[in-house]
């Protein structure tokens, strides 16, 4: 039915479905019985997509509409009743797996509408008052002239007041603590040209520069708004990934009763039940009960961990294989996840606080042009003696310096780069990672999900019995261990249909009966009579070893090519895992990476970091567990990817949605060229300077002569922006294969050497 | 120079009616799926059939 091919565009896994209780609890009230609830499904693509979805939903009984946004790839549907519809069902049944979306992260950006709103004034205005400037410079006499230097003063002061806003808030905020930004000399050199043209105006001066004062408002605020939108974007694509961390649990009464209970309000010693496929809510201990339990996510741990009575879990493990009953030994805020979040902090106000580019520049600039400025005024002075005239020609000097180019050369290309980055299923949550990204010379990977694809799949196969996988696939097709799910992917094997009884034990394996004979799929101590050297998983036939099967997690998609293009291109490689060192080893060996350590706790990360910083580094980290979390938020630079812990997703600084590891490298590509077309954008700005100044100093400046230097001097910071090449997807296979095409990609990727 | 008496508010006005409208466009949630919005345009419009037409055949 679906068209598209759900999957490629996102390899976040998407876990179990979410019980009744659970979509209850993420639903809005909207009143009247009637409730929204909004999910995310990442696989929405086409028309096609949105109608199967919204019709599809629209059948269910309850269900009042279904409404799909196909830019945000969301659909909010409103329901009335007791329990909400089988949304999930339904939509996997179409072949659109979902996820619920946080209701409180659903409401609308209001600064993305300000600054449209902005943006439409300055733009009405801007228009207008050139429409009006246009007669002047083609020679209206003095009399039309003073009238339309009236009607551009009326139209000027809205764009001046509204618009202007919000660059006197951000240079305000700026030099209030002692700092100044880009916007100081745009708020300088826009109120003074408003203020000067007025005082003309009113007295019937030949100049009047309202037309450069709101097209300089106009200009810089597109680039600002396209760069809000960007990371707005990238945003809420990061903020539709499935959330990992579970949002309540079902809490067992003293008086049998239960009931479902957010994260928030379980207490310590409450009672908690835990379904096989949940994730463990908080720190607890296991009362009753026996299963095997994925602590990749928590402490990068690869193997899973058999629990019974009296084992402690934290929060954040997966509870795979059998139904436990827990007592709670933290609440949310101190359980595992709070004493990441308090490493976290530590690490972040460690890191020097980056200045980002522009306002690097900006603090070259502002005094330079100021300066400038104020001479041409006293020399103007000293030679003529004219006070009006210097300052005229003191304000045309900041004009035409006025950083128009400046400030667009930037944001621009950083909007370009996103969104190249965008189209590579990579999202940029702060252009200034974009920069930072520019000076990595060390890449330091989290294993277990980082590197590897943090699920085992089948290595070697050690056949007794010729049907032997008949019957393991078949057995392994009804259990949720991720080894029998290996097992269950396996395709071209004819299944045995004849068995029966099929059972899990949870710690053990799984088994069934044929006939007279018991089947085991499982530990070998469990499933092999005594006597037998067998390890690992096996398949038993009556205690008889039919066959062996390893399991191993094997390397992300692009691993290998990725981590020798990083190399080859002389970058630092290392491992920091919390995995076990053997395990660590065998990795780093295949992937040709010398440094490597394992059996990390989440601050020796930190302290592996700091290390690396104290001898020059700037070190890029990707990973993925709640373990990496402060390690990601210490880094000069992070990455995550798009099934990593929902902490470490919000510290990275990208995050990205594909499964290949190329990730890595086309991000750098695109860094580094963004890098390049920013340097050589300053380098235009100068230049023009170079030409522009001396002509203001000259006092030969007219407004025509203004308004075509400055839009010609942001036209061409804009196209040369356009000529990123880095990254540049061709329409024809767009979300075809994204995965193999990446990894081809990674093999042929040109990291220029780090000097 | 009298038709600039009328003509300049006239062509003030109808900016200004585009500017509202726009602004309109905004708080009606008009640019929230810009990308569904062009896909939209492909439904037949009359819900009488129930079947889902195969766009990419």
């Amino acid at each position: 039915m679906s068209c598209c091919a759900p999957g490629t565009e996102a390899a976040a896994e998407i876990g179990w479905d979410p019980s009744a209780d659970e979509i209850r609890l993420a639903s809005r009230d909207l009143g009247e019985g009637l409730r929204q609830t909004d999910l995310s499904v990442p696989a929405i693509h086409c028309a096609a997509c949105i109608q199967a979805v919204e019709r599809g939903l629209g059948k269910l009984a309850g269900v009042e509409s279904a409404r799909v946004n196909l830019s945000t790839r969301r659909v909010a549907v409103k329901w009335r009743g007791d329990g909400p519809p089988p949304l999930f069902t339904t939509l996997e049944g179409l072949g659109y797996p979902a996820h619920l979306f946080e209701p409180e992260t659903g409401e609308e950006d209001p600064e993305q509408t300000r600054l449209v709103r902005a943006l439409a004034v300055a733009g009405f205005c801007a228009m207008n008052i050139m429409l009006l400037s246009v007669s002047v410079w083609s020679g209206a006499d003095a009399e039309t002239r003073q009238i339309f230097h009236w009607i551009s003063a009326a139209l000027a002061l809205p764009a001046l007041l509204y618009s202007g806003r919000i660059f006197f808030a951000s240079a305000w905020s700026a030099l209030r603590v002692g700092r100044t930004n880009m916007d100081v000399p745009i708020s300088i050199g826009i109120t003074l040209a408003f203020t000067l043209s007025l005082y003309d105006t009113l007295h019937h001066g030949q100049h009047a520069y309202f037309d450069a004062s709101t097209s300089l408002i106009f200009f810089l605020l597109i680039g600002r708004t396209l760069d809000h939108i960007m990371r707005e974007k990238a945003r809420t694509a990061v903020r539709g990934l499935a959330r990992l961390s579970p949002r309540g649990a079902t809490v067992l009464r003293g008086d049998g009763s239960r009931d479902y209970l957010p994260v928030a309000e379980i207490e310590p010693g409450m009672r908690l039940l835990l379904a096989a496929g949940e994730r463990v809510p908080v720190d607890a201990i296991v009362e009753e009960g026996v299963s095997d339990v994925d602590c990749a996510l928590v402490s990068g741990e690869s193997a899973l961990q058999p629990v019974k009575a009296g084992a402690s879990v934290r929060a954040g493990t997966l509870n795979l294989t059998g139904p436990l009953t827990l007592r709670a030994t933290a609440r949310a805020q101190d359980s595992f996840l709070a004493e990441m979040v308090g490493l976290m902090e530590v690490a972040e106000s460690g890191r020097t606080r980056y200045r980002r580019l522009a306002d690097r520049a900006a603090r070259l600039y502002s005094p330079v042009v100021h300066a400038t400025a104020l001479l041409t005024f006293l020399g103007w002075m000293i030679a003529t003696g004219d006070w009006h005239r210097a300052i005229g020609v003191a304000i045309a000097v900041l004009i035409i310096t006025c950083p128009c180019a400046l400030g667009l050369a930037v944001p621009i290309v950083q909007v370009v780069a996103a969104r190249r980055l965008f189209e590579n299923g990579i999202m940029v949550k702060d252009g200034s990672g974009l920069e930072r990204l520019t000076t990595v010379d060390a890449v330091a990977f989290d294993k277990t999900g980082t590197l590897t694809v943090g699920r085992p799949t089948l290595t070697q196969t050690h056949i007794v019995a010729p049907d032997a996988m008949g019957i393991a696939v078949a057995l392994a097709a009804r259990s949720r261990h991720p080894s029998s799910q290996a097992l269950a992917r396996i395709e071209g094997v004819s299944l045995a249909a004849d068995l029966s009884d099929i059972t899990e034990l949870p710690g053990l394996g799984i088994e069934g009966r044929s006939g007279s004979s018991l089947y085991r799929l499982g530990r070998a101590s469990w499933a092999l009579d005594e006597g037998h050297e067998q390890h690992g998983t096996v398949l038993s036939k009556d205690g008889v070893l039919l066959a062996g099967f390893t399991f191993e997690d094997t390397p992300r998609p692009g691993a290998t090519e990725t981590v020798a293009a990083l190399r080859d291109a002389g970058f630092g490689v290392s491992i920091l895992s919390g995995d076990q060192v053997p395990a660590v080893a065998a990795l780093a060996e295949n992937l040709g990476i010398a440094d490597h350590q394992g059996g990390l706790l989440p601050g020796d990360k930190l302290g592996a970091l700091e290390r690396l910083k104290t001898r020059g580094h700037h070190v890029l980290m990707v990973g993925d567990g709640l373990n990496d979390a402060p390690a990601l938020a210490a880094a000069h630079v992070s990455m995550a990817p798009a099934n990593a812990a929902d902490i470490g997703r919000s510290a990275a600084d990208f995050v990205f949605l594909h499964e290949s590891l190329s990730a890595v490298t086309t991000a750098i590509t695109v860094a580094r060229e963004a890098g390049r077309l920013i340097r050589q954008n300053f380098a235009l700005a100068i230049v023009y300077n170079a030409i522009a100044l001396p002509i203001a100093i000259a006092g030969l400046v007219t407004p025509l002569i203004a308004a075509l230097a400055m839009s010609l001097s942001s036209v061409i910071v804009v196209a040369n922006a356009l000529r990123l090449r880095a990254g540049r997807i061709h329409k024809q296979n767009a979300g075809v294969n994204a995965a193999t095409r990446q990894a081809h990609r990674a093999s042929q990727t040109d990291l220029a050497p780090v000097r | 120079m009298n038709s600039l008496i009328f003509l300049i508010p006239l062509a003030l006005a109808l900016g200004a009616v585009a500017l509202g409208a726009f602004m309109w466009s905004l708080r009606s949630g008009q640019y929230e799926d810009l990308d569904g919005a062009a896909e939209r345009i492909l439904f037949d419009d009359d819900e009488s059939g129930d079947e889902v037409p195969n766009l990419h055949r």
